[in-house]
């Protein structure tokens, strides 16, 4: 107990250590002073024929994310298609079939990273490097892009661009994304990740069984897809293998990976908006979610099962479904830490969690991945809520609602409240229809009321964008791919084209001095009713549908009876 | 339009290109050339052969050595492709068991691994399905209840066994990084080499 929450604290000290100097770094590389890659920028962008610094309308910055992720997916729905041809496929696996690829693709330029495949068994080391660590890449900084866009947008004055897409892009990953997964992959090869484009190794074993052992590629991939927040795994077991996760050094720098990034946006807001506090304002909010969360699925996976609690000794708390070398609270914090930051990877299996745990890391996506939520597009979910908050605010005290000195008026809070449509679309309706099809009763794996956490994880996961699966739901149907990959670009494009939008309306307007009856946006009574905001968003939207699922779970588990 | 274009698929070319082709060919090539070992999946050889991998567990059935965790790993049915068998510790194809908390299935797995070691509750890691299927370690008391049963089969005292499981057991990382645990793998290897 005291050795768990020594482990919790030192991941949230050494997280904010890392955090706020990257997250200053990052505002000086978004607003141009940092120039020592230059001339590599240049040589990029100009085969593109882009020009950098060419400012954009919110519209013209939005067409080009969206033709950007529409090439991504071409390119990698055809790497998938036609891993058979291409080289670098040392398995002979075939080529991947279309709904699967669809999905897959969808997946990766959503930064989703959904695994309806299984890494080992199912894609070349071709597929693995050129098509998935590619948009692990991209898609991270398409994300980071979108949030530096909606900062200069809301700090602008009266001003019609926003920035330029492809050259905000292009430097979230050279002089952020590819430097510190160069560096987090040599760490992670150096505790046992494999890095091979070599078959799989073959051993006799002690008692003289045949043991094939996936190898490939392999810490390059995870490196990034922790600091993209992507969360696609090399392997089917994501960072619960031991390859991918062999040591509780690289379960720590894993888990730092996933959070650093979306932490350090909260110090890049601030400081890029010219307000600190407005930045550590929105990571006070997150933090307390976060925390709170954290709480919450430590005690359920400590306090465990009491189904077994006869047969499987009851103080190592919850063990199905995790690794030794993490135990529960490696496996709790990676929970939690995987949900609210949309990336998805695991190092345990969420189906096996408690009914409680489970909810929690549900409920995190459920609420749109704001706690911290995915590189550059959890920052930018959150300033959705700030403008609902200080909508709501606005309404209490009979004022017009002003946000960093720009009056919020009917468009920006019309805008925002279309983005509370998308989780229960993507989630409820999506589930509902899967049920009345009859293709949720053919893909959970667990009868009773845990079937239908399985449904609903599986679209949380996929319109949250996050990955991370409750693997028993068999998604790798036709209906699953296909749906799933719809609810996945709702949750994408969903929110980043009204944020833009409501950036590009608020770059244009005036900024008004802060006057004695301005409402403040940095203070604790402000963090409260963010936090207070988005859990009754969320409270309305899921609770009933909760009651259904792990609650139910919950209550019967606690009365002894099993399904 | 081709404004649009023009640069969505240049840069996604020069990308596929730098972060899809050369960043993870410059980490193989420099994991091959400075960290051979690990970056193959620090194989184990024994009398020249290779007998696993040390951070990948196997499977154990005999009496003489110790068991890891259950793993629910499973593979092709060789009569029928289309249904897959159990086939724990298969290493080509991770998984767990991914059964829920109210799971009739998984009481009844727990209960019947529990009461093939004893009465009894049993070292939860010893009768729970790892995350991966091929968890290479057990907690230090899920090793030492097997002794007993080790020593027996091999007809040496168990204080020795016993002796050995405590040497193998391995320490939070600097002292507080994640938990205690024996390398079943290992373990086995030293008991062949010192207690044959």
């Amino acid at each position: 107990m005291t050795s768990d929450l020594i482990q919790a604290a030192l991941y949230v000290g050494l997280l904010v250590a890392a955090a706020i100097p990257l997250g200053l770094y990052m505002a000086r590389v978004f607003t141009g002073d940092m120039t020592f890659l230059a001339p590599v920028e240049r040589a990029i962008l100009a085969p593109a024929g882009v020009r950098a610094g060419e400012g954009q309308h919110w519209t013209r910055y939005a067409l080009s994310l969206i033709a950007f992720n529409a090439a991504g997916f071409l390119v990698l729905f055809l790497i998938l298609r036609f891993q058979h041809l291409l080289p670098l496929n040392p398995q002979g696996f075939d080529g991947v079939p279309a709904h699967l690829a669809f999905n897959t693709a969808i997946s990766f330029v959503t930064n989703t990273n959904w695994q309806s495949y299984g890494g080992e068994t199912t894609l070349s080391h071709l597929s693995q490097m050129a098509g998935l660590t590619t948009q692990n890449f991209v898609s991270a900084a398409s994300g980071m892009a979108v949030a530096v866009a909606v900062a200069r947008g809301l700090s602008g004055r009266q001003v019609r661009t926003i920035g330029n897409f492809w050259s905000d892009m292009v430097r979230a990953v050279l002089y952020v994304l590819l430097p510190i997964s160069i560096v987090l992959a040599v760490v992670l090869i150096a505790q046992g990740t494999p890095q091979t484009l070599a078959a799989s190794a073959t051993a006799t074993t002690v008692e003289g069984a045949q043991q094939t052992l996936a190898l490939g590629p392999v810490a390059s991939q995870v490196a990034i897809k922790q600091l993209g927040t992507n969360g696609g795994g090399f392997f089917n077991v994501n960072s619960a293998h031991p390859f991918e996760n062999p040591t509780a050094i690289s379960n720590l720098l894993s888990v730092l990976a996933i959070l650093v990034i979306p932490v350090a946006f909260c110090f890049t807001y601030g400081r890029m908006v010219g307000d600190r506090r407005q930045g550590v304002a929105l990571f006070a909010a997150m933090g307390i979610m976060f925390v709170t969360a954290f709480a919450a699925v430590y005690a359920a996976e400590r306090l465990g099962n009491p189904l077994h609690a006869a047969f499987a000794d009851p103080a190592a708390g919850n063990m199905e479904g995790k690794e030794v070398r993490f135990g529960v609270v490696n496996s709790a914090l990676w929970a939690v830490v995987t949900t609210a930051a949309s990336n998805g990877s695991v190092n345990a299996m969420h189906d096996s969690l408690t009914p409680l745990g489970g909810l929690v890391a549900m409920l995190n996506m459920q609420l749109g991945e704001i706690i911290y939520g995915g590189v550059g597009v959890g920052l930018t979910g959150m300033l959705l809520f700030v403008i609902l908050t200080v909508f709501l605010a606005g309404l209490m005290v009979g004022r017009t609602p002003e946000y960093l000195g720009k009056k919020i008026e009917a468009r920006e809070v019309k805008l925002a409240a279309l983005t509370l449509m998308v989780m229960p679309i993507g989630v409820l309706s999506f589930a509902a229809l899967a049920i009345v099809a009859g293709a949720a009763q053919s893909s959970v794996q667990d009868a009773g009321p845990h079937g239908l956490s399985e449904l609903l994880y599986a679209y949380s996961s996929a319109t949250g964008n996050n990955g991370s699966a409750f693997a028993g739901f068999n998604a790798n149907v036709a209906w699953h791919n296909t749906f799933l990959g719809a609810a996945m670009m709702l949750g994408r494009f969903g929110y980043i084209i009204p944020i833009l939008a409501i950036a590009g309306s608020l770059a244009a307007k005036k900024t008004a001095p802060p006057s004695a009856g301005t409402f403040p946006t940095h203070g604790p009574v402000f963090v409260v009713l963010l936090v207070v905001t988005v859990l009754i968003v969320g409270a309305l939207t899921f609770l009933p549908v909760l009651a259904l699922g792990p609650i139910a779970e919950h209550v019967s588990m606690i009365a002894g009876r099993t399904f | 339009m081709l404004s649009l274009i023009r640069p969505a698929v240049v840069l996604t070319l020069t990308f596929t290109l730098l972060t899809g082709l050369a960043y993870p060919l410059a980490m193989t090539g420099l994991a091959q050339g400075v960290m051979p070992r690990q970056a193959n999946g620090s194989l184990i050889l024994r009398d020249g052969k290779v007998v696993g991998s040390e951070l990948i567990g196997q499977a154990f059935a005999s009496q003489r050595y110790f068991h890891g965790r259950p793993s629910a790993t499973s593979t092709a049915d060789p009569a029928d492709p289309s249904k897959t068998v159990d086939a724990p510790y298969n290493a080509a194809a991770s998984s767990g068991s991914n059964l829920g908390s109210s799971s009739s299935a998984l009481a009844d797995a727990i209960r019947e691994r529990a009461a093939a070691l004893g009465t009894g509750p049993a070292p939860a890691d010893l009768v729970t399905a790892s995350a991966s299927g091929l968890d290479p370690h057990l907690s230090p008391a899920a090793a030492l209840v097997q002794a007993e049963r080790v020593a027996a089969a091999r007809n040496k005292p168990v204080e020795r066994v016993r002796d050995l499981v405590q040497r193998h057991v391995e320490g939070r990382s600097f002292g507080v990084i994640g938990e205690p645990r024996v390398n079943v793998l290992a373990l086995n290897l030293a008991l062949d080499a010192e207690m044959p």
